[in-house]
């Protein structure tokens, strides 16, 4: 498991042991079972990928196939401690909702999120006058997943509009941890825990 | 045919309890026939019990008596296999109402020794598991590591959830459903009538005679197996192609491979079912609803199920227990909190996708069966 994404390996670091824990877009299940080695957390997924669910489910991790523009509503209130939401905000139709959902579903949650206000993004648009393409964001505008690209500072807007707190905050640059308050050019990774205001 | 069928000996136990039936009637005795495969642990926890499907029988994974072919899911059981039998104690009963070894309409009325043909009492898929449930504990088999099912199996393992929720570790769902739909019925009926409609059903009471309702029973099966498959399947097998002959013989003989095909499926399947076990078994499928004696709200019939694993899988072409029936026991699971996985898995089979050839499922049933932590 020494191979977690570093977004993944943060969550698996900071969320608590023996938790109920909903994995939003678990792919593979990677972190699950992280969770589930790691923090004795039986934690439950969902996933749109088949050929992703079904190596989650080949080892014994509880994936159900959905989609978090749809699906999230078939969870009742409280069901969990926590949300995790990574890597699938900007895929998601309606961000926004899909926060409120998270948090209807479990008193705090975890989102991940590439920065588009990363350097090597603003420098790519202003040299170039194109959509970027970087490590981070590596398709072209046209067939990009990333319907809603979102910033650090876009990201914290929004939890402020809707009253919810911040619990912590990670931001990464390639591998290793940046500042918060570079956090906005530096970051080409944010990593929220946020809570029920 | 059907006197032949009735021949064979199949390893059974009569367990001499009553079993109440939700009819309101009760058997005084039960006759179940079971086939297992693989050791049972010391401590008697190895046991995955796998339901069988409507025509399904107890021969898993040994050649069946009546016809010699290897069992039915001979590809998924065995040793190495993804229901794995130098792990676990398979076992695999015939389920009540049916004609091979357990208790059905053919089976002898105590008191005239004749086949008590109608007058067996119509049976349920929660009565089939009551007398599941009454051979584990002659086996002394008191929790069960798994119950798997696909078609009517899963509803079994959907009523092994919601009646014994105790006595299962985990459940495997495939293709399957928690209620019967009205086209599920429809389809169903048309079988039953094809079978009653045959003047050698006679009432049912075909048994001591030279004469079995062998057409009515073929028909009904050619009906069901094209609902077995998908429209895609059946294109791609037999499209418009034309039987052992070049042009069409302006004439009913079966001109076209399918008509032909399905003949052969109709007349083979006479040989190893009996035309009143089938009208039994679907009737008991078709009163399946798990959620009718709560309301309608399936989450109550599984709300004692929490602790239990699920695994559910549909196939994208199968019309018949399509994905949104097993979409709506995941909803339930969800509101009880249960651990569930489901997958829609891709597969050109239609329903008999479950009996056939799809890589995916198999690693799906051995991780489910495996995830021990």
């Amino acid at each position: 498991m020494s191979a977690l994404r570093p977004d993944l390996r943060i969550i698996a670091d900071a969320i608590p042991a023996g938790v109920r824990a909903l994995d939003i877009g678990c792919g593979d299940g990677a972190l699950m079972a992280e969770l589930r080695a790691g923090k004795q957390i039986d934690a439950r997924g969902l996933e749109i990928d088949a050929a992703a669910i079904e190596a989650a489910m080949a080892q014994g991790l509880s994936v159900v196939q959905g989609d978090a523009n749809r699906d999230l509503a078939d969870y009742p209130d409280d069901a969990f401690d926590y949300a995790i939401l990574s890597q699938t905000l900007q895929t998601t139709e309606r961000p926004d909702r899909v926060v409120g959902e998270l948090l209807r579903i479990a008193p705090r949650a975890f989102v991940s999120f590439p920065n588009f206000a990363h350097w090597r993004v603003r420098l790519s648009l202003l040299w170039t006058g194109r959509m970027p393409v970087t490590r981070l964001l590596p398709v072209a505008w046209y067939e990009t997943p990333n319907i809603h690209h979102v910033t650090v500072r876009d990201f914290r807007e929004l939890l402020r509009e809707k009253g919810i707190r911040v619990e912590g905050a990670w931001y990464l640059s390639g591998d290793k941890p940046t500042s918060a308050a570079a956090a906005s050019w530096r970051a080409e990774h944010a990593i929220f825990l946020i809570a029920r205001g | 045919m059907a006197s032949l069928l009735h021949q064979i000996q199949h390893q059974s136990v009569t367990i001499p309890a009553a079993l109440p039936l939700d009819s309101g009637q009760s058997l005084p005795s039960v006759t179940i026939a079971w086939q297992s495969y693989g050791a049972l642990d010391p401590d008697r926890s190895n046991a995955v019990l796998i339901c069988h499907a409507l025509t399904g029988d107890q021969y898993v994974a040994s050649d069946h008596p009546a016809t010699g072919k290897p069992g039915w899911w001979a590809r998924m059981v065995g040793p190495g296999k993804p229901i794995d039998t130098d792990r676990f104690h398979v076992i695999c009963a015939n389920v009540l109402g049916s004609c091979m070894g357990s208790s059905g309409p053919a089976t002898p009325d105590a008191a005239t020794g004749a086949p008590l043909g109608m007058a067996f009492p119509v049976i349920t898929i929660a009565d089939m598991v009551r007398a599941q449930a009454m051979l584990l504990d002659h086996l002394g088999i008191e929790r069960l590591h798994a119950v798997i099912g696909g078609s009517m199996g899963g509803m079994q393992t959907l009523a092994w959830a919601a009646s014994y929720p105790e006595r299962l570790r985990s459940a495997i769902v495939i293709a399957s459903a928690a209620r019967h739909s009205a086209q599920n019925i429809a389809f169903h009926e048309v079988g039953r009538q094809a079978i009653m409609a045959d003047p050698d059903w006679q009432g049912g009471q075909y048994y001591g005679s030279a004469r079995a309702p062998t057409k009515g029973l073929a028909v009904a099966r050619m009906a069901a197996h094209i609902t077995y498959l998908s429209e895609e399947g059946l294109t791609e097998k037999f499209g418009r192609r034309l039987q052992a002959r070049d042009i069409k013989s302006f004439g009913f003989d079966a001109d076209f491979q399918i008509e032909s095909y399905l003949r052969h499926q109709g007349l083979a399947f006479t040989d190893r079912f009996d035309a009143n076990a089938y009208l039994y078994i679907t009737r008991a499928m078709d009163y399946f609803d798990l959620a009718e004696p709560h309301d309608g709200r399936l989450a109550g019939a599984l709300a004692n199920a929490k602790d239990v694993r699920f695994t559910l899988v549909s196939f994208d072409t199968d019309w018949l227990y399509p994905t949104a029936e097993s979409r709506r026991i995941v909803q339930a699971l969800h509101s009880v909190g249960a651990a569930a996985s489901f997958v829609e898995l891709s597969a050109p089979f239609g329903h008999d996708s479950f009996l056939l050839d799809v890589p995916a499922l198999d690693r799906i049933v051995a991780g489910a069966l495996g995830a021990g932590w």
